[in-house]
């Protein structure tokens, strides 16, 4: 039972942590619950979809199928949440300002919403075709086992919501003030994680050459199936052993969409520079 | 970004050549051969066999791998190239047998 309990954690774990940070980031979106609520219920829907396809998804693309899928579902995710991230430091203020209600932006506010709920839903499809498999694994195995074995898997998923919960709440008491700086440097740290994760499975597929591999070796004083090390991993991508090409995609995406973020705060500021001029 | 994959997408028609091809069998939900020894210094081509019914992770923290295989199938991934020594691996649907190691020499 603890075994499974501790191996759908870690799957659970890194969705939870997604969803946690990703909730706390649009809590100002008007309707943003039940959005959150739809990717959650589709990422559901689609791990079991997923889960049933395994083969024929591995088998697709002269047997790399498997790592292009997360590779393609990684890089969406990086892509969603860098708009998501720019979107933020050019409303951010505004939103701050106005706590609660930026009745003006409800059509933006919008596609904040389809972002929430590609990155939810990706989260979830990920993490929970290989929880699916694995729980469907002791369904067919053993009858004699299952009952503590599903118990574990459930003991699993509510410590990995658990977690999500707890950092969810956390960033909620952040004043307003550091809030969006905090959630928006966290958005990055997740997205650079998910860029690096996506550069290994593609090094897997032999798709990109690992460069220096690992490039450097931490394993021992933080591995990463400790509970820091999978929290760290989840949380900013922590790798005890990168490939060098993983850490060039870090840096990459790091780098683009900070200079996004500072690209589109830029001509709010300007306007707001004038309005007080005008006062 | 896009440059970057780009030229990472052709880099393997370059490289592919001189792979060094290796089979692990998965039975009863352990690895066969459970210790795997291949040459330091050079790509691998891994191929998983799993001959049981059930899916299987293939999974290392120390060569950086992850695969699910799934049951009565047959997978391939690509390892290294390698510095000498012991990485070893697990099955994550079936931890309590599926134990192996690849040693680099």
């Amino acid at each position: 039972m603890f075994g499974t309990a501790v191996i759908v954690f870690r799957e659970v774990l890194e969705a939870a942590i997604i969803i946690g940070i990703v909730a706390a980031a649009t809590r100002d979106v008007p309707g943003r619950s039940r959005w959150l609520a739809g990717g959650l219920l589709l990422g559901l829907i689609g791990s079991g979809v997923v889960a049933a396809s395994t083969d024929v998804i591995a088998s697709m693309a002269s047997g790399i199928g498997q790592e292009l899928f997360n590779a393609i579902v990684l890089g969406i995710a990086v892509v969603m949440l860098a708009w998501h991230n720019i979107w933020m430091s050019s409303h951010g203020a505004a939103l701050a300002a106005h706590a609660r209600s930026v009745g003006s932006d409800i059509r933006e506010g919008r596609s904040e919403c389809s972002i929430l709920l590609v990155v939810v839903g990706l989260a979830v499809l990920r993490e929970g075709s290989e929880t699916v498999l694995f729980l469907y694994g002791i369904a067919a195995a053993d009858g004699g086992k299952m009952i503590p074995m599903l118990t574990g898997g459930l003991v699993g998923t509510l410590a990995g919501i658990a977690v999500g919960y707890t950092i969810f709440t956390g960033l909620l008491r952040i004043p307003l003030r550091w809030f969006f700086t905090a959630t928006g440097m966290l958005v990055l740290l997740l997205a650079a994680g998910m860029a690096s994760q996506a550069a290994r499975f593609l090094i897997q597929a032999d798709l990109l050459p690992s460069l220096a591999a690992p490039l450097w070796d931490t394993s021992a004083t933080l591995p990463e199936n400790s509970l820091p090390g999978m929290l760290l991993h989840s949380l900013i991508g922590y790798d005890a052993r990168p490939a060098g090409m993983q850490i060039v995609f870090y840096i990459t995406v790091l780098l683009t969409i900070a200079a996004g973020m500072k690209w589109a705060n830029r001509p709010r500021q300007i306007i707001q520079q004038n309005r007080a001029a005008q006062l | 970004m896009k440059y970057l994959l780009l030229t990472a997408l052709l880099l393997p028609f370059a490289a592919s050549a001189a792979d060094t091809d290796y089979t692990l069998i998965i039975k009863d939900h352990r690895f066969q051969p459970a210790e795997l020894t291949v040459p330091a210094g050079k790509k691998i081509k891994l191929t998983i066999e799993n001959k049981d019914a059930t899916p299987e992770e293939f999974e290392s923290y120390p060569l950086g791998r992850e695969k699910v295989v799934a049951g009565n199938s047959t997978t391939t991934l690509y390892i290294g190239p390698l510095a000498p020594g012991r990485y070893p691996f697990y099955g994550e649907y079936n931890e309590a047998t599926a134990q192996g190691v690849v040693i680099a020499k």
